[in-house]
C-alpha cells in the first residue's frame, strides 16, 4: 500500500494525474453553472451530482507530496491541501464559489437593464438599475428642491478641498484649519444648505433627506459626539463623587437603552418638556439624540484609553506642577487617545450606521428615500435593487472608514 | 502647621464647588423640564400615572406567544411585546454565538481559502448597516418567496412560503411532568458529575461520566412518558384551498417572515462581531500553552478543549456578553418591518392610541435598561466564574 502513496518516486505520474483530475472537475462544475451543461449527466442523480467532489478530492489526494521539491506545489500543498479535511473544505468553498458566481453575475450585469426611463423598460430577468438611475437625484438629495441641489455640491466640495487642503498644509497652520473645519466650516456649511439669508431661498429640514443627510448627520454628530465622550470619561474618572456619579449615571442610561427608543423620546416625549409653543426642528432633535447616545458610547472607549495608561503618567505630570487640565489635555488624553484609535473608530463607524434609524421620527436618509421609492406605483418590486444598492453605498463608506482608521493607528503607532 | 491647614480647608471647597455648580444645573434643567411637562399636560388634560395599563387595549397583535386579543389590557399587550422581543433575542443569540464561532475559528484555520472567505463574510457583513440587512431580507429575500400553493416542501411536515415557514406545532399532554423530569434530569446529572469529580480527584477512579449523563438526560423523560402519561404528537400544516388561486396553510405553527428576517439578519450581523472576539480570544493563548500542552502528550483535540479553550474564554467572554446585549438592543429594528416586538406594540400602537408619550416611553426605556443589566449581571457572574483562580 505503501508504494501507492503519493511520494516523491512516482510524483512523475501522480502530479500530471492529479491536475488532470483536478482540472476536470472545475471544468465541469464551471460548465454546469455557466452553460447547464452535465458533462457526466450519464451517471445516475446523486453520483452525478457528488461526481466534481470526487474526483478533484482524488486528484488533490494524487498531488498531495511532501517535500516534492517543486516550490509552487509545496506551497499549494501547504495551504489549501495540507489533509483529506481541508482538501474537502477547499473544493467545496471553490465549488460554491463557482455555483453562486455566475447567477450574481448575470443578475448584476448580463440580464440587467441599464437603458431606459421607466419600469417597462427592465425586461430582463436580471436587476432593473434604471430605478436606481431614474431615483438616483432623490436617493442623493431627498426632496430638496432640484434648482437649489448646487447649494449642496457646494457644501460638501467645499469640505472635501477644505479636508485635502488640512491633510497637506504645513505643520505650523495645520492647528488653525483643523479648528476652523470643526468649529466654524459645519455652521458654514448648515447655512448654505438651509438657507434663509444671503439670498438664499429657505429650505426646510423636512426637504433635507438622502445620501447628503446621512453625511450632514454623520458629520455633525461625530464632531459633537467626540468632545462630550472625553468630557463624561473624564467625569467618570473624576475623584469628585458628585461628578463621577452623575458621569456614571448619564453614561449606564444611554448604553442601556437602544437608539430607537431614544429617538422615539426625543420625537414624541421631549416636546412635553418643553413650553407650549416653543418648536426645535425635528433635525435638530434627531442630532442631539443621536450625539447623546454616541457620546455615552465614545466615553466608555475613552476611559477604557484612560485606564489603560500607568500610574507613572499621572505622577509625573503633578510632579511638573501641572493642575488638572493641562494634565489631562497634554500628557494624559494624547496618549489615551492613540491607544483606543480602533475603538474611536468602531464607534464612529456604528454612528454612520446608525444614520438610517432615523427614519422613525419621518427624516429619510439613504435607505429611507429608497423606502419611499419602492413604494411608489410606478416602481414596485424593486426592493432588491434598492437596497442592494444602499448596501453597497454603506458598504463602500464603512470599509473605507475601517480601513483608514487601521492605518491611522499603524501610523501614530510609537512603538518600533 | 497653620499654613497646612488652610490648603487642606481650600481644597475642600475647591473640590465642592465645581460639584455643588453640576447638581445645580441638572437639578433647575429637571426641574425645568418637569414644570414644562406638568403645564403641558395640564393643558391636554392628562394627569400623569399609569392607571391607562389596566384599560382595554382593543388592539390586535399579529403574533403572540401568550393568549392575547384586544379585549386584554395594555399591559398584557406589553407583555406580549416584551416577550416577542426576548424570543428574537434569544434566537438572535443561538445562531449568533454559533455561526460567529464557526467564522471565528475558520478565520484562524490554516486553508489560506476558508480564512479568505471567513474574512470577507465578516468585512462584508459588519460594514452593511442592521437596518438594512433587514430590509433586505425582509422586502426582498423573503418575499421571493413562493406562494402557499408552490410551497418548498420540506419532507411533506414543513413549508416555506412567503407568509412564512410552517413547521408541525407540538401538541402535549401532561407538559408540566415531563418538564419537572427534566430539571430532575439536570440536577441527577449536575449532583452526579460532581459526585465523579470528587472520586477523580480523590481516589483517582476515572468514571465514564459523559454516557452515564447521556443515560440519565435520556431516561428520565422516557419514564415520564411511559408512566406519568405525557403524550405527544404533532399537528402538521396542511394545505387549504380558499377559492380558486388562493391557498393557504392550517395547523401546524407559522413562523411568521418578520420573525426569520429579524432573527436573520441579526444573528448574522451579530456574528461578525463575536466571530473577531473568538479570533481574537484563540490568538491572545500564549503560543507556549499549546506547546506546554502537546509537549505532555495531549493530543489535538486535547489540546484545544482543555489548555486553549479554557483560557480563550476568559478573553472572548467579555466583549461577546457587549455583543450579547448590543443584540438585545438591536431587535428593537424590529419596529421598522412590523414585528411586534416592544417598541412597535407599545411605543409604537400603544402610545398612538394613548398619547401617554412620557409614562410609555419611559416604561419602555427602564425595560431595556432592565434587560441590559440583567444580561450583564449573569455574565459578570459567569464570567468571574471562568477567570483564573488564583491560589
Amino acid at each position: 500500500m505503501n508504494t501507492l502513496k503519493p511520494s516523491k518516486q512516482n510524483i512523475k505520474t501522480y502530479l500530471p494525474a492529479g491536475i488532470f483530475l483536478i482540472v476536470f472537475s472545475f471544468l465541469d462544475v464551471i460548465i454546469n453553472s455557466f452553460f447547464q451543461i452535465n458533462l457526466v449527466g450519464f451517471f445516475p442523480g446523486i453520483i452525478s451530482y457528488f461526481f466534481p467532489l470526487i474526483i478533484g478530492f482524488i486528484g488533490l489526494y494524487l498531488i498531495r507530496v511532501e517535500f516534492s521539491g517543486i516550490r509552487s506545489l509545496d506551497i499549494l500543498n501547504k495551504n489549501i491541501n495540507s489533509n483529506n479535511f481541508n482538501a474537502v473544505l477547499t473544493l467545496l468553498t471553490i465549488f460554491i464559489i463557482v455555483k453562486s458566481i455566475s447567477p450574481l453575475i448575470n443578475w448584476f450585469f448580463l440580464e440587467a437593464n441599464f437603458i431606459g426611463n421607466s419600469k417597462e423598460d427592465c425586461t430582463g430577468d436580471g436587476a432593473c438599475w434604471v430605478f436606481i438611475k431614474v431615483w438616483f437625484r432623490r436617493l442623493i438629495y431627498g426632496m430638496y428642491p432640484d434648482p437649489e441641489q448646487w447649494r449642496i455640491n457646494i457644501a460638501f466640495l467645499s469640505l472635501f478641498t477644505l479636508v485635502g487642503i488640512t491633510f497637506f498644509a504645513p505643520a505650523k497652520i495645520k492647528k488653525y484649519f483643523i479648528l476652523f473645519l470643526i468649529f466654524v466650516y459645519p455652521f458654514i456649511g448648515i447655512k448654505l444648505i438651509g438657507g434663509g439669508n444671503f439670498g438664499l431661498t429657505y429650505v426646510e429640514t423636512a426637504a433635507w433627506g438622502g445620501l447628503s443627510l446621512t453625511f450632514i448627520i454623520s458629520a455633525f454628530a461625530i464632531i459633537f459626539c467626540f468632545p462630550i465622550g472625553v468630557f463624561l470619561a473624564l467625569g467618570r474618572r473624576s475623584d469628585l463623587p458628585a461628578i463621577k456619579y452623575i458621569s456614571i449615571g448619564f453614561i449606564e442610561l444611554w448604553r442601556g437603552v437602544p437608539l430607537i427608543t431614544v429617538l422615539f423620546m426625543a420625537s414624541v416625549m421631549f416636546p412635553m418638556f418643553l413650553p407650549d409653543g416653543t418648536f426645535i426642528d425635528k433635525l435638530i432633535r434627531v442630532l442631539f439624540a443621536i450625539t447623546m447616545f454616541e457620546a455615552a458610547y465614545m466615553a466608555e472607549v475613552v476611559r477604557g484609553g484612560l485606564q489603560a495608561l500607568p500610574k507613572g503618567q499621572y505622577e509625573a505630570a503633578r510632579s511638573l506642577g501641572m493642575g488638572y487640565w493641562r494634565m489631562n489635555f497634554l500628557i494624559i488624553l494624547p496618549q489615551a487617545l492613540k491607544l483606543v484609535i480602533p475603538g474611536i473608530a468602531n464607534t464612529l463607524l456604528a454612528l454612520v450606521k446608525d444614520t438610517p434609524l432615523i427614519f422613525v421620527v419621518g427624516l429619510m436618509e439613504l435607505a429611507g428615500m429608497i423606502r419611499l421609492a419602492k413604494t411608489n406605483p410606478n416602481w414596485l418590486g424593486m426592493a432588491m435593487e434598492g437596497y442592494v444598492f444602499a448596501g453597497l453605498v454603506f458598504w463602500i463608506i464603512c470599509y473605507a472608514m475601517s480601513r483608514y482608521s487601521q492605518n491611522l493607528e499603524k501610523r501614530l503607532s510609537t512603538e518600533r | 502647621m497653620n499654613f497646612k491647614f488652610i490648603r487642606f480647608q481650600n481644597k475642600k471647597i475647591k473640590n465642592l464647588i465645581p460639584q455643588f455648580i453640576t447638581i445645580a444645573i441638572l437639578l433647575s434643567i429637571i426641574i425645568y423640564f418637569v414644570t414644562n411637562a406638568q403645564i403641558n399636560m395640564d393643558n391636554r388634560g392628562i394627569a400623569f400615572g399609569f392607571g391607562f395599563l389596566q384599560q382595554e387595549a382593543s388592539f390586535d397583535i399579529t403574533f403572540s406567544l401568550i393568549d392575547y386579543d384586544g379585549s386584554y389590557s395594555y399591559a398584557r399587550a406589553f407583555l406580549v411585546g416584551l416577550l416577542n422581543t426576548i424570543l428574537v433575542s434569544v434566537i438572535g443569540i443561538f445562531f449568533a454565538t454559533i455561526l460567529g464561532v464557526i467564522v471565528g475559528v475558520s478565520r484562524l484555520s490554516d486553508n489560506y481559502l476558508i480564512a479568505k472567505v471567513a474574512e470577507w463574510y465578516v468585512e462584508i457583513f459588519r460594514n452593511i448597516p442592521l437596518i438594512l440587512q433587514i430590509f433586505f431580507w425582509y422586502f426582498a429575500a423573503l418575499r421571493a418567496l413562493p406562494l402557499p400553493n408552490e410551497a418548498i416542501n420540506f419532507y411533506d411536515i414543513s413549508f416555506l412560503t412567503v407568509k412564512g415557514f410552517y413547521v408541525p406545532k407540538f401538541i402535549w399532554t401532561n407538559f408540566n411532568i415531563f418538564l419537572i423530569t427534566i430539571i430532575l434530569a439536570i440536577t441527577a446529572i449536575y449532583f452526579f458529575y460532581n459526585y465523579s469529580k470528587k472520586q477523580r480527584e480523590q481516589f483517582g477512579k476515572q468514571l465514564p461520566t459523559t454516557s452515564i449523563s447521556l443515560l440519565i438526560f435520556l431516561t428520565f423523560p422516557l419514564m415520564s412518558f411511559l408512566l406519568f402519561g405525557v403524550t405527544l404528537s404533532f399537528e402538521y400544516p396542511v394545505l387549504k384551498q380558499l377559492s380558486p388561486t388562493i391557498f393557504t396553510f392550517e395547523g401546524g405553527l407559522n413562523i411568521i417572515p418578520e420573525l426569520i428576517a429579524l432573527a436573520l439578519s441579526l444573528s448574522m450581523y451579530t456574528a461578525t462581531f463575536i466571530a473577531e472576539n473568538v479570533r481574537a480570544g484563540i490568538l491572545g493563548v500564549n503560543k507556549g500553552q499549546k506547546e506546554a500542552a502537546a509537549s505532555i502528550g495531549l493530543n489535538k483535540n486535547q489540546i484545544l478543549k482543555l489548555v486553549v479553550m479554557p483560557q480563550a474564554l476568559r478573553i472572548i467572554i467579555p466583549p461577546t456578553t457587549n455583543q450579547y446585549l448590543n443584540l438585545t438592543k438591536n431587535s428593537s429594528l424590529a419596529a421598522a418591518i412590523a414585528y411586534p416586538d416592544i417598541v412597535l406594540v407599545f411605543a409604537g400602537t400603544a402610545l398612538m392610541q394613548t398619547g401617554r408619550a412620557i409614562e410609555i416611553i419611559s416604561i419602555t426605556m427602564l425595560t431595556y435598561l432592565t434587560l441590559s443589566v440583567s444580561i450583564s449581571i449573569f455574565m459578570n457572574w459567569y464570567n468571574k466564574k471562568m477567570a483564573i483562580k488564583e491560589k
